[in-house]
């Protein structure tokens, strides 16, 4: 099936595929949104990821706090932003991350408009990606 | 009989309701993203609804990977607020119409709209947040004005339903609730957008000329507006900008013709544009 939607830079779109791909990955994060789990995990990483089968890379980007590789291994942002609020991050300052700008840059970023439409339409407008 | 007499288009980012729940609304950042909610409360006030069928959707809370509804109808007798990570929001449990729900469950399905029935659910931002910003500030020992009906939608797997599947669901939502006999005003919410990218090399994505000319649309040309297609909302809003769907779900539910009473467009919230607007019925 055609995907239109792959031209778009900087973007993955949670598709069938991805969800297939980031099942167990995105089970493991949603658990986290309860405190009897999160004290789970914080106690021992290693062995509660052993509770879910994902993939070596896919532990390796949850170990590493890898936020750009969790999704391109098929992590959604919602997913993932739950791994992030363990951490005491939040959707801003996980973008800050992401995006490689940093905290306060993204913040200001947004304070003044947010990121522009114009040359981040299609991947041929980047440089990279 | 019951009668949906008004519509609420309105973002539902969780910084909102955090803002909300720690008291800082009127700090300089904050500030203007309330200040478009000053009118928005009197209308709430006046317009008293008995019921508001709330469209919004989950961001992976109540629904994991395991079970993914496109449209997932509340029938449960209340919803609490959920833990999202951070605890759940220090807001009132949301109480349902339960009878309408059921009725609007059955009519529905026979409409051929075949929706999933929840009897269990625990409601996220996207829901609670829309409820606060319309009503003002309420602790947990409170209880909403209103009574909630919850239309849970799919937008984070891709594909969200269609715009032009949301308008027509908005109609037969309205044939549902026009059919019960409780004489019952009802108001009916669509959430979520406006143009926002939380995710990766593109995240902080804002198009406010889009957001705006999608608000002109949904008043003025809502058919045109439910034709949009998914990669228009993904390129041009954002990938989480897709939310903006289910403001078609509001939007099909009113009059062809609507009046727009109020309208509140900001940047930012966190890393949301956010948009509001309100849309009565001329007969109402």
């Amino acid at each position: 099936m055609e995907k239109e939607y792959e031209d778009i830079p900087g973007t993955f779109v949670f598709d069938a595929d991805r969800s297939r791909e980031g099942y167990h990955l995105n089970q493991f994060c949603i658990s986290l949104r309860l405190q009897k789990n999160r004290d789970e995990f914080n106690a021992n990483e290693e062995a509660y990821l052993d509770k879910y089968p994902m993939k070596p890379e896919q532990r390796e980007a949850v170990l590493k706090r890898d936020w750009n590789g969790l999704l391109e291994l098929g992590g959604n942002i919602y997913y993932t932003s739950k791994l992030a609020a363990n951490d005491g991050i939040n959707f801003q300052n996980l973008a800050g991350l992401m995006t490689g700008m940093g905290v306060e840059a993204y913040r200001d970023m947004m304070l003044h408009g947010g990121r522009s439409i114009e040359g981040n339409r299609y991947k041929s407008e980047w440089s990279e990606d | 009989m019951a009668r949906i007499t008004a519509g609420v288009g309105c973002s539902h980012v969780p910084a909102i309701g955090v803002a909300m729940d720690t008291k800082i609304t009127d700090q300089p950042y904050w500030k203007p993203v309330f200040d478009g909610f000053v009118k928005s409360r009197e209308w709430m006030k006046k317009q008293n609804p008995d019921v508001i069928f709330l469209v919004y959707n989950d961001h992976c809370t109540a629904f994991d990977a395991s079970c993914i509804p496109t449209f997932a109808l509340g029938a449960a007798a209340e919803f609490k607020p959920a833990d999202e990570g951070w605890g759940p929001r220090p807001v009132p449990v949301v109480k349902n119409h339960q009878k309408l729900a059921s009725h609007i469950a059955q009519s529905l399905v026979l409409d051929e709209f075949d929706i999933t029935i929840m009897n269990e659910m625990e409601v996220d931002h996207g829901l609670t947040v829309p409820l606060s910003v319309m009503y003002g500030d309420m602790g947990p020992d409170d209880e909403w004005p209103a009574l909630v009906i919850p239309l849970a939608v799919n937008v984070v797997q891709y594909p969200a339903p269609t715009g032009n599947r949301c308008y027509n669901l908005g109609k037969a939502i309205r044939k549902a609730i026009e059919s019960y006999e409780e004489d019952l005003n009802v108001v009916i919410f669509g959430t979520g957008g406006m143009s926002h990218q939380l995710q990766y090399k593109r995240a902080g994505l804002i198009n406010a000329d889009w957001d705006k000319r999608f608000l002109d649309l949904l008043t003025e040309d809502p058919v045109y507006a439910s034709k949009i297609p998914h990669v228009e909302y993904l390129r041009e809003a954002g990938s989480e900008g897709v939310e903006m769907v289910m403001w078609h779900v509001m939007r099909g539910a009113l009059d062809d013709e609507v009046t727009e009473v109020h309208r509140h467009y900001h940047v930012p919230a966190s890393n949301t544009a956010v948009g509001h607007i309100i849309l009565e019925n001329k007969a109402a």
